[in-house]
Formats: structure tokens, sequence, C-alpha cells
């Protein structure tokens, strides 16, 4: 097998595994909010989710049979070996894993309202990239972008004097109303920034920190844990069926805003928040951050 | 109260439940989300199949063909019903469907179309969709799958499907509006407590 070939199988690997299993900081969370959800529907759920995940991993199949709209973010090193062909790669390893995972068709073009049937279609798999100067490796994000945990995000760009109060309603308004469509517990993911656009992007890369990581800035932080706090004690429960808690988390992101705009993105990932994380080495060997000690 | 039912389900069988009742469903059951409803309502096309007194599954599955042309479930599980809010009603009334699956709640209009119609809107574990294939006995057969793998109306035999939870019932109950309205009345006081700590502007 050529190179590429072999890394465009190894990435369909790491998309097939991540379409089965959660990231270990995500299962860890869910266990210890299962401890705590322990009465009424909630429990139910919890139990069922617990199921699904044992048997989707017997059985080697998707956990949750929308798999989304494929997403890559990567960290690309300047000096990585393959980097011309990276993108070929990705594309090539969605298509393999649309067959081996199976995952479900969810790639529609718009205007001519067709499913192509490959998850391959106009700007899809979406790629989003940042260089690293020097670097030899990439590490690539998978994220698996479902309908219903899509459903809730937003962006809107506020008047400064609405203040980070204004993002916190903006935020909580959303959860109480699309919240329960994106199969609580989620992972809230906010971008402030200047401009909705950015602050919408910076939304989804919240979502790709770990669960229980928090910004380095100690406003955001506070601000982070001030609502994680507060969107649990409204009690959305498991499916919105009621409970003690409604998150996983809540990570922000930022970017310096324009002096007279405050723009807030939300992104939602569900409790099958198919995040997955893998650092490439030039020479093909790679370190599955995600999942620590798997072997693809 | 806990209830196992089997299609056909009679009017007597949905006039007793209540939101929060739990049912585990055998018989025979189809997907359909989307396209499905607006082929049946706003196209206004015949439904390939009788669903007297069957259920509805908001689903868009993966299956995976048998060489012998077959079909098996790899993964279903519910997607957002809310998504059909808009013509759920018009549906009940033209299939005589009796029980909705799905996720999240849904509106005014299907909880008047389940009080006409004599039906109930339930709610399977959202993303528990391994455990769902498992429940699947097999894959009867498939119409209008030219709307592609999960938007097709898939015709399913199902062994003791559930948790189904009634969110909707007979008599205008609606369990995630119940919900919805108690989560706003939370969160007023807690978005000003939190605003009062965020004030970070010079
Ligand atoms: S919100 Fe997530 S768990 Fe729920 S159906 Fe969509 S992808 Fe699956």
């Amino acid at each position: 097998m050529d190179k590429n070939n072999e890394l465009s199988d190894l990435l369909s690997r790491f998309i097939c595994y991540s379409s089965a299993h959660l990231p270990d900081d995500v299962y860890g969370k869910l266990k210890e909010m299962q401890q705590v959800e322990n009465e009424g529907f909630a429990a139910t759920i919890y139990d069922a989710m617990f199921e699904n995940m044992k048997k989707a991993d017997e059985l080697k199949r998707p956990s949750c049979q929308d798999t989304g709209i494929i997403q890559f973010f990567v960290k690309a090193g300047t000096k990585f070996p393959y980097l011309d062909e990276l993108e070929q790669s990705l594309v090539e390893a969605v298509k393999i894993a649309t067959d081996k995972a199976p995952l479900r068709h969810n790639a529609v073009e718009v205007f001519d309202e067709k499913n192509t049937g490959t998850n391959i279609g106009t700007r899809v798999p979406w790629i989003d990239w940042e260089l690293v100067p020097g670097s030899d490796s990439i590490e690539v994000y998978l994220y698996m972008a479902g309908g219903g945990c899509s459903l809730p995000g937003f962006a809107k760009v506020l008047m400064p004097l609405e203040g980070y109060g204004g993002v916190v309603k903006a935020v909580f308004d959303q959860m109480t109303s699309y919240g329960v469509n994106a199969c609580p517990p989620c992972l809230v993911g906010i971008g402030i920034a200047g401009s909705a656009e950015v602050a919408a992007k910076l939304s989804k890369k919240a979502l790709l920190r770990e669960v229980g990581s928090h910004n380095p800035n100690p406003r955001a932080r506070m601000m982070e844990e001030e609502m994680e706090k507060g969107l649990n004690e409204i009690g959305l429960g498991p499916g919105g069926l009621r409970g003690k808690m409604s998150v996983m988390g809540v990570n922000i992101e930022q970017a310096a805003r324009h002096p007279a705009t405050l723009a807030v993105g939300m992104s939602t990932a569900c409790w099958a928040h198919r995040r997955g994380h893998i650092r490439i080495n030039g020479d093909l060997s790679y370190d599955f951050i995600s999942s620590k000690g798997v072997e693809l | 109260m806990i209830y196992e039912l089997k299609t056909p389900v009679s009017d007597e069988d949905i006039k007793k439940l209540r939101i929060g009742d739990v049912i585990y469903l055998t018989g025979d059951i189809v997907t359909g989300r989307d396209d499905v409803h607006h082929r049946a309502v706003l196209q206004n096309k015949e439904v390939p199949y009788d669903l007297k007194g069957k259920a509805i599954f908001h689903a868009g599955p993966i299956m995976r063909k048998n060489d012998d042309g077959s079909y098996k479930v790899v993964s279903v599980g519910p997607t957002t019903s809310m998504r059909m809010e808009s013509c759920e009603a018009q549906f009940l009334e033209k299939t005589g469907v009796k029980i909705i699956i799905g996720k999240g709640g849904m509106g005014p209009k299907t909880t008047q179309g389940c009080i006409d119609n004599c039906a109930v809107h339930t709610i399977y574990p959202g993303g528990c969709a391994v455990v769902a294939a498992e429940s699947v006995n097999k894959v009867i057969d498939v119409e209008w799958l030219d709307l592609g793998m999960p938007e097709a109306l898939w015709h399913l035999d199902v062994n003791r499907f559930g948790p189904l939870i009634v969110s909707i019932d007979t008599e205008g109950g609606n369990l995630i509006d119940d919900n919805k309205k108690l989560f706003n009345e939370r969160k007023e006081p807690i978005i000003e407590r939190i605003t009062e700590k965020l004030d970070f502007l010079e």
C-alpha cells in the first residue's frame, strides 16, 4: 500500500472507531452524571445510554444512527510529508468509512435537494485548516455533526451594552427551547467575538476542547462554571425529560471584538458527542488522543 | 404505568394512556420523517401501507443490504419530532396511525391531532440506536427508497420496542410542554444571578 493509501486507510479506521465509541472524557463525565441522575425517567434513560454504548462496542456499529455531516478540524504541520495530498486522503477516508462503518448518507446537495449517497458533497466533508509552522505531524479532530445537536446552533451580534448577560440570556433561551431536541446532556460550545461568523466558528472549536477543560482566562473560566451550574439547575435531564442536570459542561472560546459589537455563537454537542482526536506523525505512526491506548 | 401493546392497537388501548406512561410495543411499524410527511400530506400521495392502528417512527436508519437483496438494520434511533409538527395531524387523519415515536416534544397542532384521532406521541431515548436496532426482528420491506436511505418508508417488525414514554395523550396532556414551562420559570432568576457576576464592561 502506498503512503497516501495508508493515510486514508488509517483515517477511515479513525472515523469508524469514533462513530461507535465516545471519547474517554465524555464517557467518564457521563459515568459521573449517571451516579447523580438516579431517579425516574432520567435513571431509565442513562441505563439505555450505557446499554447502547456497550452494544455499539460489541457489535462494532455506529452508536447513533445519525453519524452526521463529517467535519474535520486539522492542525497541519507545514513539514508534514503528505500535506499536499491530505485533503484528498480525508475525503477518501470518508468514502471508505461510509461503506465500512457504515455511516448514514447525510450529504444533501443544496438547491438540487438530492442526497449524494456518499457523504461527499459540496464543501463536505467540511475541513477547517490551521497551520503549525515547522511541525512534521498533523492533528485531526473529527466531529460528526448530527441534525438534532446542530439544531440549537445560532450566532448573532449583540449591542455591547447588552453585556455578557446578553450572551447568557441568548444561550439559556436557546437551551430551554431547542435544547431538548439535542439529546441532552449536552456540551455547550460558546464563541464570543466581533462578528457572527467568527463567534460561530469559535463555538464549534469550543466543542473540540475536552469536557472538564477550562478557558485559561479567569473571567472566561468563571463564566463557564457559572453557566454550567445555572444550566444544570434548570434540570433538563436526559432527553428533556427532567432530571438534576442538563449539561456535561460549557466551553467558551473568544476572539478580540470590535468596540461596537459583541457577537455570540453557540454550538451544542449531544450526549453522543462523537469527537475524535488523533495526532499522526510524518512516519504515519499515531497517537489516538481521544481514546487512549486504542489501536486502530 | 407500563403497558405492553401489540399492533394494530385499538382506540381503547390508546385512550387509557396518560403522559408519563411507558409502552413496550410489538408488531409492525414504519419509519418516516420529513420527506414521507411531505409526500403523504403536502403532495397527497397514497401511502403504500395500511397504517391503521400502527405506529410511525420518526427515524432515519442506517441499513445494510444483504446479498439476497433483503435489508438489515444497523442502527435506528429517533429524530426530532418537532420537524413534522406542521403536518403530523393530517398524517394521523389520513393514515389512522395511533402511535407516533420520536424525540423531543411536538406542538399544539399535533396535540389537537392526537385528541381528534385518538393517538399518542411517545419518546424513545435519543441516541440509543443500537439498542433500538436490536429490538427489530426483521425489515419486512421498504417503499419510497428513491427518497434516500434515511428518508425512505421502512416497514419493520419489532419486538417489545421501548421504553416509549408517552409525551402527548388523547386528553391534550403534553409532557414536554409542561417541562418547558418549568424550565422557563426556573431560567429567569438564574440568568439574573449570573448576569450580576459578569459585569466586565469597563
Ligand atoms: S442529537 Fe446526537 S444522539 Fe441525538 S439523534 Fe442526533 S446525533 Fe444522535
